[in-house]
């Protein structure tokens, strides 16, 4: 996508929305995109996929949603888009509510599901302008195609289904929600299983979505991205909400830093002096990891590294880390009973 | 009332119809076209007259009844169950439209290609035959409430069923026996006197009588009878579908 051409999935030019959603969209800039209360989800089977969440989305925000398989990223998502009937509580959408008021509701989100469903004898266009008169959306052939541009699906549009590759059946994932020019954008896993190019195109994509005043909540395996990508970071576990950050806050209240010292001859044990700095031996023996906490008043480095002069240990190479959102997320999820 | 979404389902599932023409339209209307061959020329031209019919006309009302039944069941099961089972219907889950919307969009794209099968096989057999139709109206009527009436039944087995198997069981094990023994192919008047018993419990026996009487003004049953038998089935079905979407079964979890 190049630079001198927007992408705009919001604007006047469709002409789409009557009085009444014209004075929603100025109400609803002062409500939140999605406030989750008390929901609880309990299937047939007896297992509890969600229990008592609680979650504010803001609106313009890259939500991401991260927590490990079986969470209850899904059903949550799921609950939200109207696919699947909460057991207790309440989700409204920039203040509708998803089950009372479902059409305006559902009118302004968009769902990307995980699995890659289609409906194999059918054209890219015919699918991706179905998704739009679905939503209760008259015609718009220009909209249609700039979506199918953006996505570069517009040389395929006339290809059947059946004959996409995973990556492509993806992009018309992503070009069915956004056809019907939604203000709330979910995109459950949207980069599982897709190559580095079509990963870096949808980011794009999602950019320029948030540029134009979407909000994005995202559920990724891929940390880095949630990382990259990220306004706010929500983790669930075991159907609970255990933490919801600021992304930079997340990372600077959990983030250690490692400093790794290259020795040039190995160490069997960490030398008495040294002992009491908690240092690691990595490497064989070859390594010495320090760890600290970037928050605290000093670091330690300059007297663990005159101790080590004192000890005579000499080093040859050292670098630092800062521990990613994975590891913080590996943490997290691990430490809870 | 969300009109795109009624008219994007309804759009969607005709151009199915155009995709696999000669599934849909052609093969039914080639089987029924041997029936005329087979029972009506053939086997026809040595049975006597029913009811003052001759015989290979006296089975074209049944027969379009058989297939508008078998049509409208398969068609609307189908076109419910192929987006479950591809996992595309998320989406009609997800999207703003009432349940209302999607059975209009859904039913009524299955009853017009029913209707559009029946009135082909009704041309078809004037080659065959000579057709009068002494009530036009009342053949309408019974051709489009039948046509709804089995729509919204199929699009009840779409949603029960969770196999192929499934799928076909109700068309293929229950609606073609029972118009086979509905009287398609005989009259009523024909059987013992307790084989007429037992068939006036055939709900398929009201529709055809009652549909062959538009044709030739000759019934098994009453008038009244067919249209209330027609009007009953039409209710439960509503009743049932009203049901799954209040309840969401088989379609959320």
């Amino acid at each position: 996508m190049s630079s001198d051409h927007p992408v705009r999935y919001r604007g006047a030019e469709t002409g789409s929305g009557g009085p009444v959603q014209r004075e929603a969209s100025v109400t609803a800039l002062h409500r939140p995109a999605i406030s989750v209360s008390g929901l609880s989800k309990t299937y047939a089977s007896g297992f509890q996929a969600l229990k008592n969440v609680d979650l504010e989305i803001r609106r313009g925000e890259i939500f991401a949603l991260l927590g490990p398989n079986g969470a209850g990223k899904t059903t949550l998502i799921s609950i939200i888009c109207g696919i699947v009937n909460a057991s207790e509580g309440t989700v409204l959408a920039e203040g509708y509510d998803v089950v009372k008021d479902y059409r305006t509701a559902r009118s302004i989100i968009g769902l990307v599901p995980q699995e890659l469903t289609n409906n194999a004898f059918e054209t890219v266009h015919s699918v991706v302008s179905f998704s739009r008169g679905l939503f209760g959306k008259p015609p718009n052939p220009a909209h249609i195609e700039k979506v199918l541009r953006d996505l570069t699906l517009w040389d395929k549009r006339e290809a059947q289904m059946m004959m996409l590759s995973g990556g492509m059946k993806r992009r018309v994932l992503i070009a069915k929600a956004l056809s019907h020019e939604p203000r709330i954008l979910f995109l459950d896993e949207p980069t599982a299983g897709v190559d580095v190019e079509l990963r870096r195109e949808m980011w794009d994509v999602v950019r320029s979505l948030r540029a134009n005043g979407v909000t994005i909540i995202l559920t990724t395996h891929y940390i880095e991205e949630a990382e990259e990508m990220a306004d706010r970071v929500g983790v669930i576990s075991n159907g609970e909400i255990i933490l919801v950050e600021e992304k930079s806050a997340l990372m600077d209240k959990l983030g250690s830093k490692e400093l790794v010292l290259q020795l040039p001859e190995p160490l069997e044990a960490v030398p008495a002096p040294l002992r009491h700095h908690g240092l690691e031996l990595a490497a064989e023996g070859y390594e010495l990891v320090y760890t600290y906490d970037t928050q605290s008043e000093g670091t330690g480095i300059p007297e663990l590294l005159r101790d080590m002069d004192q000890a005579g240990i000499e080093f040859r190479d050292l670098r630092t880390k800062q521990s990613s959102l994975e590891d913080i997320f590996v943490n997290l999820v691990r430490n809870r009973p | 009332m969300n009109i795109h979404g009624v008219r994007a389902i309804y759009v969607s599932e005709m151009a199915r119809t155009g995709r696999t023409l000669l599934q849909s339209v052609v093969s039914p209307v080639l089987s029924t076209s041997l029936y005329f061959v087979v029972f009506g020329a053939a086997i026809g031209s040595r049975i006597t007259e029913v009811e003052g019919v001759s015989y290979g006309a006296f089975i074209v009302p049944g027969l379009v009844m058989l297939m508008l039944l078998t049509q409208s069941v398969s068609n609307a099961s189908f076109a419910i169950y192929f987006p479950k089972f591809t996992g595309t219907i998320y989406e009609l889950l997800s999207a703003p439209i009432s349940h209302f919307e999607i059975v209009l969009g859904f039913v009524g794209a299955a009853a017009t290609k029913s209707l559009l099968i029946g009135v082909i096989i009704l041309i078809t057999a004037g080659f065959f035959v000579p057709l009068q139709i002494a009530h036009p109206v009342w053949m309408v009527v019974f051709l489009v409430l039948t046509a709804f009436t089995f729509s919204l039944l199929g699009f009840i087995i779409g949603i029960w069923a969770d196999g192929f198997e499934k799928l076909q069981f109700v068309p293929l094990l229950i609606i073609t026996p029972l118009a086979f023994l509905g009287g398609t192919f005989y009259s009523v008047d024909m059987l013992p006197p307790f084989w007429q018993t037992v068939t006036l419990f055939n709900p398929v026996v009201y529709l055809i009588s009652g549909f062959r009487w538009s044709f030739y003004g000759i019934a098994d049953v009453s008038l009244a009878a067919s249209v209330g038998m027609i009007a009953l089935f039409l209710v439960a079905c509503l009743a049932v579908v009203s049901w799954i979407f209040r309840t969401g079964y088989k379609l959320k979890a």
